[in-house]
């Protein structure tokens, strides 16, 4: 048995000629999807495997689909004839290009065994020639395959064909089966005794030579341990020792690269503090030196941790080098990306390249030091400078938490101030990538799955954010529509609340909050406690400490939403206190209806009515002469009577929502659900109860309280009850009644379905719609309910993405994605 | 919705000849649309009133649609067709009375062919204009016209006026005539969108029309509005969204100037009202005079420089609007200052350019028609602009080599975008003041930071220059959509903050004539990359 060990995503480039058996061994030891022949793509292009004027379109198929295959990070198997140099350096070219490793599987059978073997098959129609043609190439190749760039050239022979057994080995890089808990550290520079203190602060038991932790963690080091700082030695002894006991990792740092080519001898430049590694290491014994060479000499670029959850680097990785091997990869982990210019103090301006940063794996890094560690979009840089006299850092994970210590003292002077990022090359959080938005979308939501965004609804959406939009910083939450229940059967009725209950009672829910419907303007509050919060946890430093918004995140009040803002926080300093936070996002509506919505209003309703009032009597004179003529519009008359005092209902339906503000006097709010606070998603966390009993403790003149009863579904008494309340509800002129399950329920439940009153749903569906019930009875709720469901969906993640401190882009996606699916063509009218 | 025709001749019955209904019955006529009753409130020798009264049930109109048709609104349903005379009176009225609008009537054919008494009621009239437009329609076809406001609301008055008039025409009109002028005047007032309405053909006007309309003053705008109020049948997901956010959705139209000729000002075959399936207003009626959300006056309009202290001149704005028509020898502002960025891009020599917020492409256009520039690449948010400006580019019928020269597509100036990056020079023509001031931040990160092209130029409105058109309000911006419009001190801050932040040098320009005392009505900031600058 031959063993042929491949690393587990690579490039693996069978080569052997016509008849060696490639096909059949392929097929043996790989999956059918992972295997690209050249045969294949001739087929694809040419309609006839053989065809060989279609080669060179043939391998611009090949090229292209495993060029794509190794981008998405898959193992790829070439089953070509590869016996010539060129074929196989293009492919070489192609795996570094993905920065994958490329191993070359060769099948070396005598030239009659390929020749009888083409000659059995009808479809292999060309002479031995070719067979002997090739057999020269493949000769002449294996002399010097060795060169060619493969990591390693497996040759296979005879028997050892059949026999051989395909193994896969781990990338270096891949520790993924490592789950923590993690003490990451930043930059030590030699710092021996800061890196003691922070270790034991950490809670580690620390000897010269090791460290453990009574928890079992592991600790890691994002490189640069050495250089600059007093004690390299002693650094180097204490996490060599750790590393060896198997309770530190360390990834490669620019600094120990350099250490070992100066350590070896090689020609480099001596600053930036090599020397002073070199004159300490000078003084240690000589197997300690050995030792310690060795050590930084294996140290690879990066580790990919915890399933992949966590990729650690010195300076950092973006998401499509996270696993990869190759020169540039090492060098992007080492040194960073930069843009090519030179500061002012001669050094490289390096590439943000965490603004970019989109992916999924927390990456943690150090190599560019800051006074204060912030998260970028779910990277984070750890070197603080100790060795310049600032702290050293570690970050606890999964806790995220940071821990540091202060320098003793400046060991080294910067070359250049220590001080925030800024410039251009600093982050704009408020900035986000067309990228995050565009085009046909899937977002995963952790409580309704995978969710699809079309094309044309995120168009329509990237139009009203664009143009219309308060800043993505505040706008963090949208709220989902809204279905109604099964239409009603009950006489004059389109909507009860008979069938809300019964529909939860269907899906096991047993108790439900029916929640006053305030008939004004959706609007969502997110209110910091001071502009300093707002600055610090949104990124708005404009001195802003909130926004008011509508369900399509527009603002409500140009210049006033800075003095609602202001009243609010006022209002609800209780919560401060009550809910451990700094912030809070509120789902409220907001009174009266015409504070917003006036144009429309008047647009649309006022004119309706308008007209109506102006006609219809016209009308009624005209047919109480022609009556008086004795003609025959008995039917018609009194119908026009009926639309006239259906008008007039209409009129006073919508006038009721209806009244004058001046600046901020008059608008009042109504919360109902407190959505989310530091650490809390309390939208999914916390029951309506609590968000009712907290709420309506708040005391202030802009806040209006909203009325409420629960019901225990299995009580027919209950039910009765709430019945019986919504009838006075919407018998004084209010807009209905929302049941929703009393706590957060997972599955397909609906959040919350709307009753609406009999006057109010005249606004909805026209004066007269009394007179249509039976038309309007064949209303289909079905797309309303599913996209009611797939919005809440969406929003409760931006609330969870945003309490957990996820990136701007993480939360603006969900976020837009609601809006998006708004676009969608649903009934409005529902 | 209510029409009443009443004369006083003699005898007032013959009334009943002329329109072929029987003055004693009430007669019955189904459409698809509703039913129309003809019946008569009056008939005696000396006063004979018909009356047209046409049923309107809007749920079962949108119902017989098909419920399965995706293009809901919840204008269909809350509407004012039941009770205001809209097209689809018009359209009941030409039915019902068909003969008598040929002017055919066997037994009373000389009375057919001559004018008599008429007076014609409609109780609420919708007019979007204004009682004036209705006064400038009707009287040169000979009618006395009263036509008094409907209010929105008497419990609201602050809300004003509804768009309702109550109109009564008087005159000596021949019968065929009058229903004639109503046939086509009623939709020309009324101008409003109609989901259900299908299209309406030039031969219908012309037939209608035949005898008054080619002399009539305004039949350059009824012309306009009877054809081109018809609408894209299909509602867009953005005109939904608007729906959503309880806004009326004109409000939320992109501001685009649409022409309807061609790209070099022309369009072939001559005829203006091509193509309309996505129609909208047409210039200088998106904000008809008076009705308009803050006074705004369409660009086209704006006299390129007004002659300090000829106070008055600038007033022919909203004529302007309406007529299409621009004083003789005056360059349009914006014509001017399209002319000032194609300048600027050719003295520095930009052979690729990008327009960001194209609009509907007028500089594209131009762009494209200079062999120097290889590529052109318009960018706008609104997917609505792009249509337009694919309409008008017709890419699909350029040469390839010219085809290949040009790109369009929708993007955001909020979010990075690497397709903005690589062009010699980017253009902001009239943008920034569209753009809410604290988000001028992330576009200028995008802008400047991220695409850094080696020049960007920008032109903005100068709101000093205001006070010269008289027809602004005193704190009225130049269109309802502008969240801002700077002072030169203002734009020049900006422009040399950004130009420091992000290592570019700037120049500031005037566009059309640099008033002595409140600068030019546009201004110009020529940004150029600083040496040494990243691209």
């Amino acid at each position: 048995m031959t063993e042929v060990s491949v690393p587990a995503l690579s490039l693996v480039v069978l080569v052997g000629i016509s008849g060696s058996g490639k096909s059949t061994f392929a097929a043996r030891h790989f999956r059918p999807t992972q295997v690209i022949s050249s045969d294949f793509c001739r087929g694809l292009v040419a309609d006839d495997e053989n065809d060989q004027t279609a080669t060179p379109e043939a391998f611009d198929l090949l090229h292209h689909i495993v060029g794509t295959r190794l981008r998405r990070g898959l193992l790829t198997v070439v089953d070509a004839t590869n016996v010539q140099w060129e074929a196989r350096k293009k492919l070489i070219e192609l795996a570094r290009a993905h920065d994958v490793l490329a191993d070359a599987i060769v099948l070396d059978v005598p030239e009659e065994v390929a020749v009888a073997r083409n000659a059995a098959r009808p479809d292999r129609a060309f002479g031995p020639h070719v067979v002997v043609r090739q057999r020269k190439d493949l000769r002449r190749s294996l002399a010097k395959i060795a060169r060619d760039g493969f990591r390693r050239v497996h040759v296979l022979r005879g028997e050892e064909i059949d026999g051989a057994v395909v193994t896969y080995e781990k990338a270096w890089t891949d520790r993924t089966e490592l789950t923590g808990p993690f003490d990451l550290v930043g930059d030590v520079h030699g710092c021996r005794s800061e890196l003691e203190t922070l270790l034991r602060e950490l809670g580690w038991s620390v000897t010269p030579t090791g460290a453990t932790h009574p928890e079992g963690r592991t600790a890691v080091f994002v490189g640069d341990l050495v250089d600059r700082g007093p004690d390299t030695p002693g650094v180097l002894r204490l996490v060599m020792g750790m590393a060896a006991a198997g309770t530190a990792l360390v990834v490669c740092g620019n600094h120990e690269q350099k250490l070992v080519r100066a350590l070896d001898g090689r020609k480099v430049r001596v600053a930036h503090g090599l020397e002073r590694s070199l004159e300490q290491l000078a003084a240690e014994p000589e197997e300690f030196r050995a030792a310690a060479r060795a050590f930084m000499d294996g140290l690879i670029s990066h580790y990919r941790l915890d399933g992949g959850r966590l990729v650690v680097a010195h300076a950092g990785l973006k998401e499509a080098y996270h696993g990869r091997a190759s020169a540039r990869v090492r060098a992007f982990a080492l040194y960073g990306d930069t843009t090519g210019e030179t500061d002012e103090y001669g050094l490289p301006v390096r590439y943000p390249w965490a603004d970019d940063y989109r992916g999924r794996a927390t990456v943690v890094y150090g190599h560019t030091p800051t006074t204060e560690p912030e998260w970028v979009n779910n990277t984070i840089c750890l070197d603080t400078g100790v060795v310049f006299g600032g702290r050293l850092t570690a970050l606890r994970y999964p806790e995220r938490e940071l821990v540091s210590v202060p320098a003793e003292r400046v060991w080294y002077e910067p070359s250049r101030p220590l001080e925030p990022r800024t410039g251009r090359a600093a982050r704009d959080p408020g900035v986000l990538d067309i990228g995050d938005v565009d085009g046909t979308r899937f977002v995963e939501t952790r409580h309704g799955g995978r969710i699809k965004v079309a094309e044309e609804n995120s168009r329509a959406a990237l139009e009203i954010m664009s143009r219309f939009a308060v800043d993505p910083r505040w706008l963090v939450y949208l709220p989902p529509t809204m279905a109604p229940p099964e239409t009603s059967r009950l006489d004059g009725y389109l909507e009860h609340p008979a069938e809300a209950f019964e529909e939860f009672a269907r899906t096991g829910v047993t108790r439900v909050v029916c929640e006053e419907k305030h008939m004004g303007s959706r609007a969502i509050a997110v209110l910091a406690r001071t502009p300093e919060v707002a600055a610090k946890r949104f990124g708005v430093a404009d001195g802003s400490a909130g926004s008011v918004f509508t369900r399509t995140g527009r603002p409500f009040f140009g210049d006033r939403t800075a003095a609602l803002v202001d009243r609010l926080r006022a209002a609800v300093t209780p919560l401060w206190e009550e809910l451990n936070t700094d912030w809070v996002v509120l789902d409220c509506e907001l009174l009266p209806w015409s504070a917003k919505a006036e144009g429309l209003i008047r647009d649309q309703y006022a004119s309706v009515g308008a007209a109506a009032a102006a006609s219809l009597p016209a009308a009624l004179a005209a047919l109480e002469s022609a009556a008086g003529r004795g003609l025959d519009v008995g039917a018609l008359l009194d119908r026009t009577r009926r639309r006239a005092a259906n008008a007039s209902l209409f009129r006073d339906a919508y006038a009721r929502y209806c009244w004058p503000v001046s600046g901020l006097d008059g608008v009042r709010l109504a919360p109902f659900h407190i959505l989310a606070c530091e650490g809390r998603a309390t939208a999914v966390t916390e029951p309506h109860e609590w968000h009712l009993d907290l709420l309506g403790r708040l005391d202030a003149g802009i806040l209006t309280p909203t009325r409420h009863v629960f019901v225990s579904l299995d009580s027919p008494d209950e039910r009765a009850a709430a019945v019986a309340w919504w009838e006075a509800l919407t018998a004084s002129g209010g807009e209905g009644m929302v049941v929703k399950p009393a706590g957060h329920t997972p599955g397909r439940v609906q959040p919350g379905v709307k009753v609406r009153g009999r006057e109010y749903l005249r606004i909805i569906y026209g004066p007269d719609y009394t007179d249509a019930l039976d038309v309007l009875r064949r209303r289909f709720t079905g797309r309303k309910r599913s996209l009611a469901l797939r919005e809440h969906a969406l929003g409760l993640e931006a609330l969870e993405r945003l309490a957990q401190g996820e990136p701007l882009w993480r939360i603006h996606e969900a976020v837009f994605a609601v809006l998006a699916l708004e676009s969608e063509p649903v009934d409005p009218r529902l | 919705m209510l029409l009443t025709i009443s004369t006083t001749l003699r005898p007032a019955t013959d009334l009943g000849f002329l329109l072929h209904k029987h003055p004693d019955r009430v007669q019955e006529f189904g459409r698809s649309f509703g039913t129309a009753r003809v019946f008569y409130p009056e008939a005696s020798q000396e006063r004979c009133t018909a009356a047209l009264l046409l049923e309107i049930d809007p749920v079962r109109l949108a119902r017989s649609r098909g419920s399965s048709s995706p293009d809901f609104s919840l204008g269909q349903y809350v509407n004012d067709r039941p009770y205001a005379a809209s097209s689809l009176l018009a359209v009941a009225l030409a039915d019902v009375f068909r003969t008598a609008r040929a002017g055919r009537c066997a037994s009373r054919q000389e009375l057919a062919d001559s004018p008599i008494p008429l007076e014609i009621g409609l109780p609420a009239l919708p007019c979007r204009g204004g009682p004036d437009l209705a006064h400038r329609l009707f009287e040169p076809l000979g009618w006395r016209v009263d036509a008094a406001p409907v209010p929105l609301d008497p419990a609201f008055p602050e809300w004003g006026d509804s768009r309702y008039v109550r109109l009564t025409l008087r005159g000596e009109v021949r019968l065929a005539d009058a229903l004639n002028h109503l046939y086509v005047l009623l939709p020309v007032l009324d101008d409003a969108k109609h989901y259900w309405v299908a299209g309406d053909e030039v031969d219908k006007l012309i037939r209608a029309g035949e005898g008054w309309l080619a002399a009539h003053p305004e039949k350059g705008l009824i012309t306009r509005r009877f054809l081109g109020r018809r609408r894209g049948l299909t509602r867009t997901a953005f005109a939904r969204l608007a729906e959503v956010g309880d806004d009326v959705e004109e409000a939320l139209e992109p501001p685009v100037e649409e022409e309807v000729a061609g790209p070099l000002g022309r369009d072939e075959g001559g005829e203006p009202f091509t193509d309309d399936a996505t129609a909208g207003p047409a210039p200088g009626e998106a904000f008809p005079g008076g009705a308009s959300p803050a006074g705004a006056v369409p660009d086209e309009a704006f006299p390129a420089a007004v002659p300090a202290g000829v106070p008055g001149e600038a007033e022919s704005g909203e004529g302007e609007g309406e007529g299409g028509s621009e004083g003789e020898g005056r360059t349009p502002l914006n014509t001017l200052r399209r002319d000032a960025v194609v300048g600027v891009l050719e003295e520095i020599g930009a052979r690729t350019v990008i327009d960001l917020g194209c609009g509907s492409g007028q500089l594209v256009a131009v762009l494209l028609t200079r062999p120097s520039v290889v590529k052109v690449a318009g960018m706008d948010v609104s997917a609505r602009a792009l249509a337009l400006a694919a309409r008008r580019l017709r890419p699909e019928r350029m040469p390839e080599a010219g085809r290949s020269r040009l790109e369009l597509f929708q993007g955001s100036l909020t979010y990075t975008d690497a397709r903005l990056a690589g062009y010699d020079a980017a253009v902001l023509m009239e943008v920034v003041e569209h753009v809410d001031p604290p988000r001028l931040t992330a576009l200028e990160r995008v802008v400047f930071g991220a695409a850094r092209p080696g020049h960007v130029i920008v032109t903005t409105p100068n709101v000093e220059y205001n006070v010269r058109y008289e027809f602004l309000g005193p704190d009225a911006v130049r269109h309802p959509d502008h969240r801002f419009e700077w002072t030169r001190d203002e734009f020049g801050a900006w422009a040399s903050g950004v130009a420091g932040r992000y290592g570019y040098e700037v120049v500031l320009r005037p566009v059309g004539g640099d008033d002595p005392e409140v600068g030019p009505p546009t201004q110009m900031a020529v940004f150029t990359l600083a040496k040494g600058g990243a691209r």
